[in-house]
């Protein structure tokens, strides 16, 4: 398989514009500039199949046409490169290696929406990280890639790299947007979308890095390569992430529907030590985990991973072998999204709370009988009632993992003690 | 006590709010930078940077309380932030928190009484294939373990 996203990590110097244009930077972007109307390059992505890397897997091309063409408002691009997901290491990667890829990619969705300011918003802890995208951006505008008549053309762009401050809620799109206008990362009522009204209610494109890292192979080989990758549904390549109870960690990227066991076992040399699997996240912290005997045919793709009762999200595979205590997983997972919640809608503000606390009391052994079951009752509780897609992340791990794992609670509540204790 | 920015700090405060299509969008750079200038964001920060946001002071108190990267009280001078989400908790993070705690003394929350080190356990930061991991002020450190934490804390004394 060629690489599309990792193809300049591990070059020297790979985050330095020389490097990127000996190898073909900042052509596609002329390419688009001077040869492609905004409709044309949607129409482009459309048809590569390319849907977005940030974990809900929406048609990128589809995403950008509903932005509307006769709306006098600004127009506003954002790159969102605010990775927080549990398990998910990805971005961070490109960001560090390969910020070129991300800058050229945020630009020609810009103009694909004719929009003149476009934002990267990068996760604040990554201070590397932003200063690589400050100084190539800077770069850049050196170049005359980004600026006033880029390339001669009547097409104007700026390009700010904003730094976020320290909340996983930020990247959630509308709370990107809340903290972009200078507000508390709360995320907003969908409709009316960013597409709309966004960032200051102007129309708005929110794309994940591994999105926009993609475009410039897509422009440079094709929309018909691109597809020629992955299943019918789930084209071209993806980032996955892979972390835990694992020989090779690390950021790898596939083809979409590869099989899922065979990565674990063959690329990512397995589970160490001579220990068995116990279970596997596979898209990120927020999503359900799944049992040895549930990876079993599963290919990594948005379909398959789906259909096996999880979802395949940013692509953060976490492996827990045989000696991980699950419900202490559990909690971790809860404790996580206990801190995260932004505290607007009651479900999810009461609800993580309550669940992280009757998770600790079980792996401590002070739960009773009925505790178990409670979580179950709050999980459904919060799941689909919430303004953004956080209820449903901290809902599903928590159901899932008692679902699956149900005796090793009903053991911790009988003995009143965590009988693993593999993390402490 | 009042505060105000240096002529040095409000040249740079014009220079951000300038690269904005508004002005409340430079909040958080503003609140950066005016965290670098005072050290934390206390209530008399809060009141200043309302002030030259055109901003209610409850607003920006919003703001600052929301995010974990802005300080409302003083730390240390070195900012040890230790990854506890669950990559790091299976590379074994629970044991090397527990050791940076019995080294300095201190729970998360607190600073060294020689006010060097602040430690704090933090929601995943992005690194979870080099657990168990933590961040001193800007910078990553990976694959921890009890000798590498030992010598990591020395070099910064």
């Amino acid at each position: 398989m060629e690489k599309v996203l990792l193809r300049n990590i591990g070059v020297c110097d790979s985050h330095t514009l020389t490097v990127y244009a000996a190898h073909g930077g900042y052509a596609p972007w002329r390419t688009v500039v001077e040869s492609m109307q905004p409709e044309q390059l949607i129409e482009l992505v459309k048809a590569s199949g390319l849907r977005g890397r940030g974990g809900a897997g929406f048609p990128t091309g589809t995403k950008w046409s509903f932005v509307p063409k006769d709306n006098p408002k600004p127009k506003y691009l954002v790159c969102n490169a605010d990775e927080s997901e549990p398990g998910t290491f990805k971005d961070r990667l490109l960001i560090e290696q390969d910020p070129h890829a991300i800058i050229e990619g945020t630009l020609m969705a810009a103009y694909a929406i004719q929009s003149h300011t476009a934002f990267i918003y990068v996760r604040g802890e990554l201070a590397f990280g932003a200063i690589r995208l400050e100084r190539a951006v800077e770069e850049a505008y050196q170049a005359g890639y980004i600026g006033k008549k880029i390339f001669g053309s009547n097409y104007d762009l700026d390009l700010i790299v904003h730094r976020g401050a320290g909340a996983y809620i930020c990247g959630e799109e509308t709370a990107l947007l809340s903290s972009l206008e200078g507000g508390r990362g709360w995320p907003k009522v969908k409709p009316p979308f960013p597409a709309t009204h966004g960032l200051f209610g102007c129309p708005t494109v929110v794309n994940n890095v591994e999105t926009l890292a993609a475009l410039p192979w897509i422009i440079e080989h094709g929309a018909a390569a691109y597809a020629a990758m992955g299943t019918e549904k789930s084209k071209g390549t993806k980032l996955f992430s892979v972390s835990g109870h694992i020989a090779r960690p690390g950021v790898y990227e596939l083809e979409m529907g590869y099989p899922f066991k065979k990565f674990l076992e063959e690329d990512c040399g397995g589970v160490p030590n001579g220990k068995k699997l116990k279970g596997v996240i596979p898209g990120g912290g927020s999503m359900p985990v799944l049992c040895p005997d549930e990876i079993e045919n599963v290919k990594l793709d948005y379909e398959s991973v789906q259909a096996a009762g999880s979802l395949l999200g940013s692509g953060g595979v976490i492996v827990m072998d045989e000696t991980t205590c699950m419900v202490r997983a559990a909690w971790n997972i809860a404790r996580f999204y206990a801190h995260e919640s932004c505290g607007q809608c009651t479900p999810c503000r009461e609800g993580c709370h309550w669940m992280e606390k009757l998770f600790h009391r079980i792996e401590h052994g002070e739960a009773d009988g009925s505790d178990v079951d409670l979580i179950l009752n709050i999980s459904g509780n919060i799941m689909g009632n919430t303004i953004c897609p956080f209820g449903d992340a901290a809902a599903m791990p928590a159901a899932a993992f008692i679902k699956k794992y149900r005796d090793e609670f009903e053991a911790h509540v009988a003995e009143k003690r965590c009988t693993v204790r593999g993390m402490e | 006590m009042a505060v105000d920015f240096s002529p040095a700090a409000l040249e740079h405060f014009k220079d951000i709010v300038a690269r904005y299509p508004r002005k409340e969008a430079a909040m958080l750079p503003v609140l950066y930078l005016a965290q670098r200038e005072f050290g934390h964001l206390g209530p008399e920060a809060i009141e200043y940077v309302a002030k030259l946001m055109g901003q209610p002071p409850a607003r920006v108190h919003g703001v600052v309380s929301f995010y974990t990267m802005f300080n409302m009280k003083p730390i240390g001078r070195h900012h040890i932030q230790i990854c506890r989400t669950l990559p790091c908790a299976l590379g074994g993070a629970e044991r090397i928190t527990a050791f940076i705690k019995r080294r300095l003394g201190v729970e998360p929350g607190q600073t060294t009484p020689d006010g060097w080190f602040t430690l704090s356990e933090v929601e995943c930061l992005a690194s979870c294939g080099t657990a168990p991991m933590m961040q001193i002020n800007d910078d990553y450190y990976e694959n921890l373990t009890e000798e590498k934490v030992i010598e990591i804390l020395d070099d910064l004394k």
